[in-house]
């Protein structure tokens, strides 16, 4: 459902026409919107993938992301370590360890977007949007 | 002196005074606290909050609240042996006293870093924490929470500390855990607090959880590095680590594992264990006479809980992360799969009723808590709780393993 590679090749167009530029916006709109790609994730998605590292990763770096199982996810436990090296971990995982590859549940931008808040100090948990009426 | 004089007063007085007494006492005891026992209470982790939820099981309903906890990430709770104190583990190494009568804490204390659980002695005097950081187990007396033993999961030559993992309450104030870090089991007697003696044993790659059956003879871990797991008999230590369900993952590479399955006595039913394969979609069943598999049971995604109700007939399931909705039921004479239910988004966590009619189950993801009959079930109620997750039955305060 992700495909941040098709956004990066529309960006790199060099449209000769008006019409072409329209295109390539509308376009570009259509896969932000529908993939959030590498620009600002749609702010839904970011709603659930704060929650889903709060709780889910949580679950082996503690809430707090102070760690457990896992090692702690604080911009002090993360400062000085390079970028995409810890992407790659959130997309392969780290073999030999518990940590799983999570490609598949995520594209490599909601990696970077999830890293670079990481380094920041984490938002707060929102919990995920109500779902109709409780059964 | 005439029997008139002894009167204390007149007919009329005390046809006065006796509905005034009987009216005040009635409002003494209605402003006091009331008595009850403890015996069907339990306590609820809001894991976000630091909060916990004393519920009560027979009016299925909430009665007090206790906040101040700490990260209650991954908490756990044990029970005093007469079921009025339970003792809340934190993930930031708070251990916290909680009365269920007052709904007060009554004491707490930062004993670690980073804490994954605890147990309770035998004799209910003791009670351990697990800890991650600093890796070790810490002794507390159980009144106090004063220290009374620290023993460090030291590995290696170089002083190395491991997780600690799998801690179980044994017969004779013992404790078994695992060592996640060192592939370790050990085995600390705490009779003597002063003195504790540690006996180690070579458990297999990686042990991520354990359980003790509920006559305490057996110590199963599962390993999260290999494919099998450990087991150790405690009467008969010297026998060492024997490895149950040895390649049960038949060389396939595991799946991506998003939750660690937990494991506790709960896996035992019928004399025979159901035990969640690690990155498979699988039950696995073993006979607890002989230790050999016998069977398998296809189920819908990694289990995470895989609890006997309490008479063994039905065993229920969750699930990790992202098929985390689902609960399935397996019938255990027909050894399959018989209903398959979603009660809500992200099932964290199951407890039965201590005699199994109904199964309470907390989602995290509606922020309500269910609660199921076990023999239709169908859902009879359901109440909100802020991203619920463990839900522990005073019950446990009488169960070796829990």
């Amino acid at each position: 459902m992700l495909n941040p590679d098709e956004a990066h090749t529309d960006s790199m167009m060099k449209p000769p026409a008006l019409l072409l530029h329209v295109l390539v916006l509308v376009g570009l709109t259509l896969v932000s919107v529908f993939a959030s790609a590498t620009q600002p994730l749609a702010s839904e998605r970011e709603r659930v993938l704060v929650h889903m590292v709060r709780q889910d990763c949580g679950s082996c770096h503690g809430l707090t992301l102070s760690g457990g199982l896992g090692s702690a996810l604080t911009p002090a436990a993360l400062a000085g370590k390079p970028v995409d090296g810890l992407v790659a971990t959130i997309m392969d995982g780290r073999p030999g360890t518990p940590m799983p590859p999570f490609r598949g549940i995520l594209s490599e931008a909601e990696a970077y977007w999830i890293i670079d808040q990481l380094m920041q100090g984490f938002p707060a948990d929102r919990g995920l949007a109500s779902q109709g009426a409780q059964r | 002196m005439s029997k008139e004089n002894v009167r204390l007063s007149p007919p009329l007085l005390w046809g006065f005074l006796l509905p005034v007494m009987v009216f005040l006492l009635s409002a003494c005891t209605s402003a006091g606290p009331v008595l009850r026992g403890t015996g069907d209470l339990g306590v609820l982790i809001e894991r976000a909050d630091g909060r916990v939820k004393i519920v009560d099981t027979s009016a299925r309903s909430v009665l007090a609240q206790v906040e101040g906890l700490g990260d209650l990430s991954h908490a756990s709770v044990v029970f005093s042996r007469d079921a009025r104190y339970a003792y809340v583990f934190g993930r930031d190494g708070g251990l916290s006293k909680v009365d269920l009568l007052t709904a007060r804490i009554v004491r707490r204390i930062m004993q670690a870093g980073n804490a994954i659980g605890g147990a309770i002695s035998q004799d209910g005097r003791i009670v351990v924490a697990q800890n991650y950081t600093p890796g070790g187990i810490k002794a507390f007396d159980a009144e106090t929470l004063e220290l009374v033993a620290d023993v460090p999961a030291s590995y290696g030559s170089d002083g190395k500390r491991s997780k600690v993992v799998g801690l179980a309450d044994l017969p004779g104030n013992r404790f078994v855990y695992s060592l996640f870090d060192a592939d370790e089991i050990r085995v600390t007697d705490l009779s003597d607090p002063a003195h504790p003696v540690t006996q180690r044993f070579p458990a297999g790659h990686q042990p991520y959880d354990a359980l003790v059956t509920p006559d305490g003879r057996y110590y199963i871990a599962g390993l999260f590095g290999e494919d099998g797991l450990a087991m150790l008999d405690l009467w008969q230590p010297q026998q060492g680590v024997r490895k149950i369900l040895s390649g049960y993952g038949k060389g396939d590479a595991p799946l991506p594992v998003y939750k660690m399955p937990h494991l506790r006595g709960w896996a035992i039913a019928g004399g025979r264990a159901y035990l969640p394969a690690i990155g498979r979609h699988e039950v696995l069943v073993v006979d607890t006479a002989t230790w050999q598999e016998v069977g398998r049971i296809a189920v819908k995604s990694q289990p995470v809980f895989v609890m006997a109700r309490p008479d063994g007939r039905e065993v229920w399931v969750n699930f990790a992360f992202p098929e985390n909705g689902w609960v399935q039921v397996i019938d255990t004479l027909k050894q399959d799969v018989v209903d398959t239910l979603q009660p809500g988004r992200a099932i964290l966590h199951m407890e039965f009723a201590p005699r199994g009619e109904v199964v309470w189950l907390s989602s995290r993801d509606d922020n309500r808590v269910f609660i199921y009959d076990t023999a239709s079930h169908k859902q009879l109620h359901s109440f909100a709780a802020a991203s619920p997750s463990g839900i522990f039955f005073t019950s446990r305060a009488a169960r070796t393993g829990f």
